[in-house]
C-alpha cells in the first residue's frame, strides 16, 4: 500500500492504494466514487473518462500517481449542488442515456469540450466524443443533448420548469401527429 | 379514422390515430385523450444515470467481500484428466477454490437442451471455457491463484467449421450423441414446408438463386458481466447480477446448487447494456454463489472484457442458400431456404434459433409456398445465442437482397415490388402465424418520401446509391421457455396516503426504459404526477415474475399487466369518490393530479384525497395485474408454436451510401428508419430504440467480425481480437446520420396499441446497405461484413 493525495471534485483526498493502481481503480475502490465506469480496463471504450486539469482523460490507463497535484473532476462533480449540469439535464430530457453505462464518460468528454468551446458544431461534438463508445443510442440523441446544453449555457434557452413536459427537441418525426 | 382501399392501405398522413386491428374501435376511442402516454417524457432513472448515482452491479461493495476469478481452458477441445487445486488453496489470501465436480448438474436456458455445467466437469469445448474458480481477499491474489491450479488435459480434434462438424461420422463429437448412431455435433435440425415449393418455383416467371454468408457478431455491452453472491448462515442465498433474466437465473441457481428456491433471491441492478448477451445464466453467477456458500463471505466476479468475448452467445454465423420465385408482375410464388448455422460449443437458445431462422421470414410479404431446412452445428468456439433480432436478422439480409435481385430482373422499383407483396393486416402467414396490426405500407411510404427515393434510386452518380429493405419481428413469444400456464408478466401496485404510488415490477431495466414505461402507465391511469410514482424493480424477493428482457416482450406484456393492475385500483377509487359525490363511478375521472367529475370540472378533489376515500372504504390500497399470451393462434404442426407472437412490428429502411472504388471503403451517409411500433408510449424512447437498432445493424454490415484463428494462424480456435479496439464497433465518427420515422398502427391487443421497437428496426439496415452498394457500384455483397477488402475484391471481380 502506498499513500496517494488527490484533489477530486474540489476535495483534498488521501487514500492508501496498491502501487499499481490506476486513477480509475483509486476513484472506484479507494474513494467510493463509482460513477466512473470500467468497460474494458485498457483505454478502448472511454467509460472511465474523467476531466483532469480541464482535459478529458482515460482514468483506466492513467497511473494514479500521474493525478497527484492535478484537479480531477468526475461525473459526481459536474452538478452545482442539487442543480445538475445542463449537459446532465439535457441527457435526461433527450433520452441520451439508455443503459447509462457509457454516460459518465461521455458527460465528462462533453463538459470538457464545452468548457473550451462553448458553441461547438455537430462535427466538433462528434470529434470530441470519438473516444467514447456507446452501444445503445447510435449517438444521435447524445449530439442533440450536447447541442441543447451548449445553447442553454449560452443563455439563449431557458431551462424547463419542473412540471413542464420535455420539449420536443428530438429529431423524431411523428407521422400524422 | 381514415378509410382503407381494397389492399388495406390508408393514407400515410393520419396513421397516428388509425387503427388496423379487428377491435380498433375499442382501442382508439373518439376524442381519445391520453395525458401522459405518447408524449416525450423524462425517464424515471434518467437523472440518476446522468449524475453517476445509478448503482450497477460492480458498483456494489459488501463488507468482507472477496473477489473471484475463473480459470479458463487454453484448448479448443480437450478432456480434463485431473485438476489439482492444492497449490492455489495454500496461497495466502485464497479462501476457496471450486471446480466443475463441485457443481455437477447440467443446465441450459432451453429445458430440452441442457448441455453445460457451471464449470467444465470432464471436457472443455472452446478456448475460454470455465474450468475452476477461486475466491480471494483481492483481485491480485485471485489472479495469482489461477496460475497455481494444475489441470491435466488430453487434447481432442477441434471443429471450427460447421460443415465439417455436420459431416463427421465418428467421435469424439463435441457433445455425446443423444441417441447411439447420431452425430453429437448437431444441436438441432428443422425441416418445414408450407405449400408446394417445387411446383411454385416451376411456375415462376423468374427464379433467383443466391448463396449468402452472415458473419457472426457479438453484443459488446459496455458493462462487462458482473455478479455478487452472498450466502447467509440461515440458508438464504442472494445473487446480484447484471442479467436480463432474473427469473430464469433464480430457477437455475436453485436447481443446480440444490438450494430451496424460496431461499434464493436474485437482485438485478441497472444493467449496462445487454442486447441478448445476458439472457441466460453464466458461469460467474453459479461460481459467486457457490464460493460464498463455501466461505460465508460475499464474493464478486467481474468479467474482464476478454471474458465477455468468450461468454459471447452472440449472433450465429449463417451459411444460407435461397431460391426465390416470382411471377412476371413481381408477386412472390415460392421460397426455398437451406441454412447451416455455426452454433459454437453449447446449445444456448439454439433450438429456438434453428426455428427462428425460418419461421420469422413469412411476413411482411405474402408467399404462397415456403420451405426451410436449417441445421445448427456445434463447433469448438464460444457459444452463439440470441442477439438483438434473434435468428431472423441473418435470413432477412439474404431474403431482402433476393427481392432486390428480382426487382432488377423484372425492372420493377424495389419499393413497389415490396408494396405489391404486402401481406396485409389481420391475416395469417403461410406458416400460420397470426398477424394483427400491420403498418408496413406506411413504413415504405415514409422512407420513400423522406429519402427522396424516386429522385435517387438508379439516378445517383456512379459510386453513390440508395437501397431499401423491409422486415417484421415478434413482440414477445406466446410460449414461455419452460412450459407453464402462469402469467408471462405480473405487476403489483401499492398506494401511500401521501398519494405516492409504488410499482413492484419484476422486469429487467437494461436501458430500454421499462421502469419508465410502467411509471408512465400508472401516471396515465391514476392521474398522478409522474414524480409521485416509484418503481421498485428486479428483486425476486419482492417483485412479481416477469420472464425477462428478451424477444421484445416487455412493453407489450408488462405494459398490459400494468394497465390491468392500475384499472383495478382505479375502479376502487372511482367507486369511493362516486359514493361521496352521489354520481356513477364512470363519471369520476382521474387526471392531472385530480379526481374530476366528467363534464363538471367544478367538482373535483386532489387525487390523494380520492385515494384516502378509497382506503377508508376498502382498506389498504393495492392491486395486482397480469398478462398472459393467446395460446390458440398458430398452426398444428411440430414447431408451430415457435414464432407465434401476440403482435408483429414492421420496419422499412432506406440507406444511402458512397463507395470509394479505389479502396473499397463504404460510407453510409444516412439511414431512414420507419418503424411500426403500434403506438409510441414515449416517442423519445421509441426513436432511441430505432436509432440504436439501425446503428447496430450498420455496425454488423460494415465493421464487426468474429475471427477465430486457424491452424496456420497459430492457436486453433483462439479468438483473434477479444478487445474493443480490435473487434471494431462504430465510434461517433463512424456512425451515419439516423432518421427515425415513427409509424403507429395501434395494435388491438397492445398496451394503448403498442408493439415492440427494440429489435425489429435492426433487421433492414444490413440488406438496405447491401442493396445501396449495388445501386452505387453494381456489385452484390453477399457476405458480411462489407469491409474494404471484401468490397474491393468484389469490385475487381467485375472489372471495376
Amino acid at each position: 500500500m502506498e499513500v496517494v493525495r488527490l484533489r477530486v471534485n474540489g476535495d483534498e483526498r488521501v487514500c492508501g492504494v496498491p502501487a499499481h493502481y490506476t486513477l480509475l481503480e483509486t476513484l472506484r475502490y479507494g474513494l467510493g466514487l463509482t460513477g466512473s465506469k470500467q468497460g474494458c480496463d485498457k483505454g478502448d471504450c472511454g467509460a472511465c473518462t474523467v476531466i483532469m486539469d480541464g482535459r478529458a482523460i482515460l482514468s483506466c490507463i492513467t497511473p494514479v500517481w500521474e493525478a497527484e497535484g492535478r484537479e480531477v473532476r468526475t461525473v459526481e462533480g459536474l452538478a452545482e449542488g442539487t442543480e445538475p449540469h445542463p449537459v446532465q439535464d439535457e441527457f435526461d430530457l433527450n433520452g441520451a442515456a439508455q443503459c447509462g453505462f457509457c454516460t459518465p464518460g461521455i458527460l465528462c468528454s462533453s463538459v470538457a469540450l464545452l468548457d473550451r468551446n462553448p458553441a461547438p458544431t455537430r462535427e466538433e461534438i462528434r470529434a470530441a466524443l470519438a473516444g467514447n463508445l456507446c452501444r445503445c443510442t447510435g449517438y444521435a440523441k447524445i449530439y442533440d443533448a450536447v447541442e441543447a446544453a451548449a445553447t442553454r449555457l449560452g443563455g439563449e434557452v431557458r431551462g424547463p420548469e419542473p412540471d413542464e413536459p420535455a420539449p420536443e427537441a428530438t429529431p423524431v418525426e411523428r407521422v400524422g401527429a | 379514422m381514415s378509410s382503407r382501399d381494397a389492399a388495406g392501405r390508408v393514407g400515410a398522413r393520419d396513421v397516428a390515430r388509425r387503427a388496423t386491428g379487428p377491435d380498433a374501435r375499442e382501442t382508439v376511442r373518439p376524442g381519445d385523450a391520453l395525458s401522459t402516454i405518447g408524449r416525450p417524457m423524462r425517464k424515471v432513472d434518467g437523472l440518476a444515470k446522468a449524475t453517476g448515482r445509478a448503482r450497477y452491479t460492480d458498483d456494489i461493495r459488501l463488507p468482507g467481500m472477496l473477489h473471484g476469478k475463473i480459470l479458463r481452458s487454453p484448448h479448443p477441445h480437450a478432456r480434463i484428466l485431473a485438476i489439482d487445486t492444492s497449490r492455489a488453496e495454500a496461497l495466502e489470501g485464497v479462501h476457496a477454490v471450486v471446480t466443475g465436480r463441485d457443481m455437477p448438474t447440467r443446465y441450459g436456458i432451453i429445458p430440452w437442451t441442457p448441455d453445460e455445467y457451471p464449470l467444465c466437469v470432464d471436457r472443455v469445448r472452446y478456448i475460454g471455457d470455465g474450468v475452476a474458480a477461486v475466491a480471494a481477499v483481492d483481485e491480485d491474489t485471485a489472479i495469482a491463484a489461477l496460475d497455481l491450479i494444475d489441470v491435466a488435459y488430453e487434447e481432442l480434434p477441434a471443429y471450427l467449421d460447421p460443415h465439417e462438424a455436420i459431416a463427421a461420422d465418428s467421435g469424439p463429437y463435441i457433445h455425446e450423441p443423444r441417441k447411439p448412431g447420431w452425430n453429437g455435433n448437431v444441436t438441432k435440425v428443422v425441416n418445414l414446408e408450407f405449400g408446394d415449393v417445387e411446383a411454385g418455383l416451376g411456375d415462376s416467371h423468374v427464379v433467383v438463386e443466391g448463396d449468402y454468408f452472415f458473419e457472426g457478431t457479438t453484443h459488446t455491452p459496455i458493462e462487462p458481466h458482473c455478479a455478487i453472491g452472498l450466502a447467509e448462515g440461515n440458508g438464504k442465498l442472494t445473487v446480484w447480477s447484471a442479467t436480463q433474466v432474473p427469473h430464469y437465473l433464480h430457477r437455475e441457481l436453485a436447481r443446480v446448487l440444490e438450494v430451496d428456491p424460496a431461499q434464493v433471491r436474485v437482485i438485478q441492478p441497472p444493467v449496462g447494456g445487454a442486447f441478448g448477451g445476458k439472457s441466460e445464466p453464466f458461469d460467474l453467477e453459479f461460481c459467486v454463489a457457490r464460493l460464498s456458500m463455501m466461505t460465508g463471505r460475499p464474493v464478486k466476479i467481474l468479467y474482464t472484457r476478454e471474458e465477455v468475448f468468450y461468454s459471447h452467445r452472440g449472433r450465429h454465423p449463417f451459411h444460407m442458400r435461397y431460391r426465390t420465385g416470382a411471377s412476371r408482375d413481381g408477386m412472390l410464388t415460392s421460397v426455398d431456404a437451406d441454412i447451416v448455422m455455426d452454433g459454437g460449443a453449447y446449445a444456448s437458445f439454439g433450438l429456438v434459433t434453428t426455428y427462428y431462422a425460418g419461421q420469422l421470414l413469412t411476413a411482411p410479404y405474402r408467399m404462397p409456398a415456403y420451405r426451410f431446412h436449417s441445421t445448427r452445428a456445434y463447433t469448438n468456439k464460444p457459444a452463439c445465442g440470441p442477439k438483438r433480432g434473434h435468428g431472423s436478422v441473418q435470413p432477412r439480409f439474404a431474403f431482402e437482397v433476393q427481392l432486390d435481385r428480382i426487382a432488377e430482373k423484372l425492372d420493377i422499383d424495389p419499393i413497389e415490388l415490396r408494396r405489391r407483396n404486402f401481406i396485409g393486416a389481420n391475416t395469417r402467414t403461410v406458416n400460420d402465424l397470426r398477424i394483427t396490426s400491420n403498418g408496413f405500407l406506411e413504413c415504405l411510404d415514409e422512407v420513400e418520401r423522406a429519402s427522396a427515393w424516386k429522385r435517387k434510386h438508379r439516378r445517383l452518380p456512379f459510386g453513390r446509391g440508395v437501397g431499401v429493405a423491409g422486415s417484421t419481428y415478434i413482440t414477445g413469444t406466446n410460449y414461455p421457455i419452460y412450459p407453464n400456464d402462469m402469467p408471462q408478466s405480473g405487476i403489483q401496485l401499492q398506494v401511500d396516503r401521501s398519494g405516492r404510488v409504488a410499482v413492484f415490477s419484476g422486469a429487467s431495466e437494461i436501458g430500454q426504459g421499462v421502469d419508465s414505461m410502467v411509471a408512465y402507465i400508472v401516471a396515465e391511469e391514476l392521474g398522478v404526477p409522474l414524480d409521485h410514482v416509484r418503481v421498485l424493480a428486479g428483486d425476486t424477493d419482492f417483485t412479481p415474475v416477469d420472464l425477462g428482457a428478451y424477444s421484445s416482450r416487455v412493453t407489450f406484456m408488462l405494459g398490459n399487466a400494468c394497465i390491468d393492475a392500475a384499472r383495478k385500483l382505479k375502479a376502487q377509487v372511482q367507486e369511493a369518490v362516486a359514493a361521496e359525490w352521489g354520481v356513477k363511478p364512470r363519471e369520476v375521472l382521474l387526471a392531472g393530479g385530480l379526481a374530476v367529475r366528467a363534464g363538471d370540472t367544478g367538482t373535483s378533489m386532489p387525487v390523494r384525497d380520492a385515494f384516502n376515500l378509497a382506503e377508508s372504504a376498502v382498506g389498504t390500497l393495492g392491486a395486482t395485474g397480469w398478462y398472459n399470451t393467446p395460446k390458440d393462434v398458430h398452426g398444428d404442426y411440430r414447431g408451430a408454436t415457435i414464432g407465434a407472437s401476440p403482435a408483429f412490428s414492421f420496419t422499412a429502411h432506406v440507406a444511402e451510401v458512397e463507395v470509394d472504388v479505389e479502396t473499397g471503403f463504404v460510407t453510409v451517409d444516412r439511414i431512414w428508419i420507419a418503424h411500426d411500433c403500434g403506438r409510441a408510449l414515449n416517442p423519445v424512447l421509441v426513436a432511441g430504440q430505432m436509432e440504436g437498432s439501425a446503428y447496430m445493424g450498420f455496425a454488423e454490415a460494415l465493421m464487426e467480425e468474429q475471427i477465430f484463428k486457424s491452424e496456420d494462424q497459430g492457436r486453433v480456435g483462439l479468438h483473434n481480437a477479444p478487445s474493443l479496439l480490435d473487434y471494431r464497433i462504430p465510434t461517433s465518427l463512424d456512425t451515419p446520420a439516423l432518421e427515425s420515422l415513427i409509424v403507429e398502427s395501434i395494435d388491438p391487443e397492445g398496451p394503448y396499441g403498442a408493439k415492440e421497437a427494440g429489435e425489429g428496426p435492426l433487421h433492414p439496415s444490413i440488406p438496405a446497405i447491401a442493396n445501396a452498394i449495388y445501386d452505387a457500384v453494381g456489385v452484390r455483397m453477399d457476405s458480411l461484413p462489407f469491409s474494404p477488402p471484401r468490397v474491393w475484391r468484389a469490385l475487381r471481380s467485375v472489372g471495376r
